[in-house]
């Protein structure tokens, strides 16, 4: 079956992997999230304990998940790989440190001898939580802003600016993007916390924490879609390849794939039933309604950038270097053995769903902290 | 025009220092967690809590090595497209696919099981925990699986084909990619050089235990089944470093010259049981190759051929050609590689005017010469060899090291066996010592590997100046010395870390 699929319904295909990862791992910046309410949702020690044990369980798998997005993106459009991280290179380097810091910083946080005391490794994981995601959402929102590089024949980048990325982060609408990140992971960090703690004063605060945030994402969401549907895109010509700024192009994109304009509007209003639920109707699992509606959000902005002829990592100083599903893909061979690997991602993720339910059965308690095991814990 | 040249250096040192570093830590995940699986294993056999405290134990310096492993592993990941962006589309399509398997197969089973290995005790049943640990020993090997496929490939290119119409490289055969001698070389020799390193990590640290009096019957018991682990481990790294040089002198014959500071070729070649580089000898001069040498003949022919009186050509012959014995030299594969780039030139010229049968030409003669690309960027046929001294050094390095840690285990098991470890105070101290001479051998083997193949990114193919992201070297400059700074600072702090959890101990 999968041999027969020609090269294009391999992109295609892969787009989708690709944006399905991608919109899993916004899911999971919940960690995030968490790790920045470390400094606003708690009250003492304990309740820090709490939450970095909470998300102590998981940020590995956030991380693994941003490594597979590489990777897939490295495997599937190796020349988005090659231009983006070699050209927008400081915007990655810095996502990068702000990763290596947060590596260490679970682990090390609480351990004697530590150098650099406690203190440093909350910050370091704030910082992750903050100016990680902001440069994460600023990168992504380039696919719908553009970047300035050029590629020569042998499709070598070079990039037209010497700031190498950091550019992006002047754009307002790759800010609000970015923003837009920030917050949603502080949603759903609180979110994920009340869900998986047992302690009442804090579950108490991180309720108000998913509404006070929400409230500040609101005004971020409204620019960006506003701006999304107004904004002009950047068209390739079924035909000739040819690219082209086209009015209202992802207006376009949403009115021509409804699907995807089904799951922009489903997702938004299940992270709001999320936060509501968990704010005004007493219950605790918003966190599912927040994720599930973070991951269709995720997989429709990925499909408004790069289906229905739309280049997805678009060259605003030379519009034909714009990269497109189809000319920065992988040879069809390297495509159908990818698919062939990618067969085992849902075994993948049974099994991740399996331990994370073995684990997660029981919520974390103070008495836990405290019991036995206790030396074992972040 | 920014200096790309300098670039190019300041981009290799950052991926010496970010893979080095990388390799302080992951050597000893991939042992130390099948150590702590061995450990579990007879805790839950035996349901003593004696096994259970001493597995945990070595858990905790597990994770505290874990979690560095994967700081520095991060950016390694995306450093090929920052910093190699014209490798990453050249070769993207064979080499993208290793570290995308990778994702899926193996750190997401570490990411999720280490979960459950640390943070479980409590919440799964005994065997699913010990499941697990197994689970992330497995994981942390496979990782080390299809990176190594990845590096493998590098060494020695194959199964897969040079697209002109793209310019680059695209797979053809993922099965000669996964299985050939150099994937598995590499993936046999580094998986249990790893081993030796966490056997000796245990054996060092219970040596100190020993020493000072401590945990007297943990750390006998941690030594003995480390020992047998190292003893087995570093027969099978000899082995398979006997079987990767086989590989190197048939694929990547001028990094075995520069292995032994060999020069001029002959038969019956020997080895340098010790020698002193002569720093100033650049190839094809006449100066002595060695200040001081002693040298074991034959013995080279026989690694690299299997067969004492047979042929191994020198620097010299592989850089400007030896006809008797049909060597082309890197002086005619230069000539070669340069048709071969220009005759690509052509191809693409002709393909834009829409002169067909002038495309067909100029690829029927570039396909005649493809196979000397890389060459086509070289300058000069020195350039063709790696440093030597640097080589020759690590290699011997290793070497000799690989040759002492057996017969270590061996006297160590011997006194375990005999009960008497605990009184073997100066045997205890080379232990703790061993610890760093662990290191230094898979540092140095990964020098061999990487220096050895210099000047390519991918062998014959890909000289490393046209790797590189074309960037100005300030860039790349700033950020070795970022990633240096932060590496150090962390590095100290997880020694620190280290050695406080050791002077604490299992009690706690
Ligand atoms: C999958 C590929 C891969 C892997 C597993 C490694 N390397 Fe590598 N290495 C490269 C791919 C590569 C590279 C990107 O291709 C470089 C850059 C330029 C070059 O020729 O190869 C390189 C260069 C390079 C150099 C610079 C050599 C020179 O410029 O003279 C050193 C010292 C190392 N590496 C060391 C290591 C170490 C210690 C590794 C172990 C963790 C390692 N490499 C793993
Ligand atoms: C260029 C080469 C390499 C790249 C791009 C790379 C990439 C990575 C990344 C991204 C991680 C973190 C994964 C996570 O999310 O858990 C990691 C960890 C790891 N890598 Fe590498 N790696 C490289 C070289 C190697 C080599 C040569 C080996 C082994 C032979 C290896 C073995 C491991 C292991 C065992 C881990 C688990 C964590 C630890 O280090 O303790 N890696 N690597
Ligand atoms: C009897 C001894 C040994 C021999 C003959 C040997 C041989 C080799 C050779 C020829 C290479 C280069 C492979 C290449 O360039 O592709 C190599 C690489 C390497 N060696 Fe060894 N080695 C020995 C012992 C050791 C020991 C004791 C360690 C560490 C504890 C070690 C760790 C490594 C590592 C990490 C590499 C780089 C990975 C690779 O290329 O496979 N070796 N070895």
């Amino acid at each position: 079956m999968i041999g027969s699929l020609t090269h294009m319904q391999l992109q295609e295909l892969w787009w989708l992997i690709a944006a399905v990862v991608g919109s899993l791992f916004l899911f999971l910046t919940f960690v995030q999230g968490g790790q920045t309410l470390l400094f606003t949702a708690t009250k003492d020690e304990q309740e820090k304990a709490l939450i970095i044990n909470s998300i102590g369980t998981k940020w590995e798998l956030t991380f693994t998940t941003l490594v597979l997005f590489g990777g897939a993106l490295f495997a599937a459009f190796p020349l988005f790989y090659a231009t983006s991280f070699g050209g927008a290179y400081w915007v990655w380097m810095l996502i990068l440190f702000t990763f290596i810091l947060q590596a260490v910083s679970f682990e090390y946080r609480k351990k004697p001898g530590n150098l650099l005391g406690a203190r440093t490794y909350e910050i370091f994981l704030a910082i992750n939580g903050s100016v990680g995601l902001i440069l994460i959402g600023a990168a992504v929102a380039t696919f719908f802003t553009g970047s300035r590089f050029t590629l020569n024949e042998y499709n070598q980048v070079t990039w037209q600016t010497q700031f190498h990325g950091l550019e992006a982060a002047l754009n307002p609408f790759n800010l609000a993007l970015g923003l837009l990140l920030a917050f949603l992971a502080r949603i759903l960090g609180a979110l994920y916390l009340l869900n998986n703690i047992d302690y009442q004063p804090l579950n108490h605060r991180l309720r108000r924490a998913a509404w006070i945030n929400f409230l500040w994402l609101l005004p971020f969401l409204l620019f960006v879609l506003v701006s999304l549907v107004t904004m002009d895109g950047f068209a390739v010509d079924g035909v000739t390849g040819v690219v082209a700024m086209e009015h209202g192009k992802y207006l376009n994109n949403l009115l021509a794939m409804p699907v995807v304009a089904c799951l922009l509007v489903v997702g938004l209003l299940s992270v709001i039933y999320g936060v509501a639920a968990a704010r005004f109707l007493d219950k605790r699992s918003g966190i599912w309604f927040g994720g599930l509606g973070t991951v269709l959000i995720g997989l429709s902005l990925f499909a408004l950038a790069g289906y229905n002829h739309t280049a997805f990592y678009p060259s605003s100083a030379d519009l034909q270097s714009s990269l497109t599903i189809y000319n920065a893909s992988s040879s069809h061979y390297t495509l159908t053995v990818m698919t062939y690997v990618a067969l085992a991602v849902p075994f993948v993720l049974a099994y991740i769903a399996y331990v994370w339910w073995q684990m997660d059965s029981k919520k974390l308690t103070l008495d836990e902290l405290s019991g036995p095991e206790a030396d074992k814990m972040y | 025009m920014p200096d790309y040249l300098a670039t190019v250096d300041w981009a290799r040192a950052q991926f010496a220092l970010t893979a080095l570093y990388h390799w302080i830590f992951v050597p000893l995940t991939l042992g130390l967690s099948f150590l702590c699986a061995f450990y579990e294993s007879i805790y839950v056999k035996t349901g003593n809590e004696e096994w259970k405290k001493l597995t945990k134990f070595w858990m905790t310096l597990f994770g505290i090595n874990f979690a560095i492993g994967v700081a520095t592993g991060i950016i390694m990941e995306f450093e090929f497209g920052t910093n190699w962006s014209n490798y990453s589309w050249m070769v993207g399509d064979i080499f993208g696919a290793p570290l995308a398997v990778e994702g899926i197969f193996a750190f997401f089973i570490e990411a999720t099981f280490f979960a459950v290995m640390f943070f479980g005790w409590n919440r799964v049943s005994k065997g699913f925990h010990l499941f697990s640990t197994w689970m992330v020993a497995v994981g942390s090997n496979l990782s080390a699986l299809w990176i190594l496929v990845a590096n493998g490939w590098m060494q020695f290119p194959t199964g897969m084909a040079f697209n002109p119409d793209t310019a680059r490289f695209e797979m053809q055969d993922i099965g000669a990619v996964i299985l050939s001698p150099f994937a598995i070389g590499k993936f046999t020799h580094a998986t249990s050089s790893g081993f030796v390193l966490a056997a000796l990590f245990v054996i060092g640290i219970s040596s100190l235990f020993l020493l000072q009096n401590r945990h007297q019957q943990m750390a006998k018991r941690s030594i003995a089944v480390a020992a047998v682990f190292g003893l087995l481990s570093s027969l099978f790294v000899g082995l398979t470093g006997d079987e990767a040089a086989y590989n190197v002198a048939h694929k990547q014959p001028m990094k075995l010259a520069a292995m032994e500071g060999l020069y001029v070729g002959q038969e019956n070649a020997p080895v340098v049981a010790f020698g002193i580089v002569n720093s100033t000898k650049r190839p094809g001069d006449d100066t002595p190759a060695f200040y001081q040498e002693v040298k074991i003949p034959g013995l080279l022919s026989l690694l690299a051929n299997r067969e004492w009186n047979s042929y191994v050509p020198g620097i010299n012959d592989l850089a400007f050609g030896n006809p008797a014995r049909q060597i082309p030299g890197a002086a005619v594969r230069m000539a070669n590689g340069k048709i071969a780039v220009a005759e690509l030139v052509n191809y693409k010229a002709a393909k834009k005017s829409g002169d067909a049968p002038a495309a067909a030409t100029a690829l029927a003669r570039f396909s005649q010469y493809q196979a000397d690309l890389g060459y086509g960027h070289l300058t000069k046929a020195a350039e063709a060899a790696p440093p030597v001294a640097t080589t020759f050094y690590s290699f011997h390095i290793m070497v000799v090291l690989g040759t002492l840690f057996p017969l270590l285990f061996l006297v160590v098991l011997f006194h375990t066996m005999k009960g008497t470890i605990e009184h073997q105070r100066c045997l205890n101290s080379i232990n703790i010592f061993a610890l760093f001479l662990g290191y230094i051998a898979g540092m140095a083997g990964w020098v061999v590997a990487e220096v050895g193949r210099q000047p390519w990114a991918i062998q014959d193919l890909l000289p490393v100046q046209v790797a590189a992201t074309k960037l100005a070297s300030g860039n790349v400059q700033t950020t070795f010395f970022l990633f240096l700074t932060l590496f150090t600072v962390l590095l100290i702090a997880e020694i620190r870390i280290m050695l406080k959890q050791i002077t604490i101990g299992p009690e706690a």
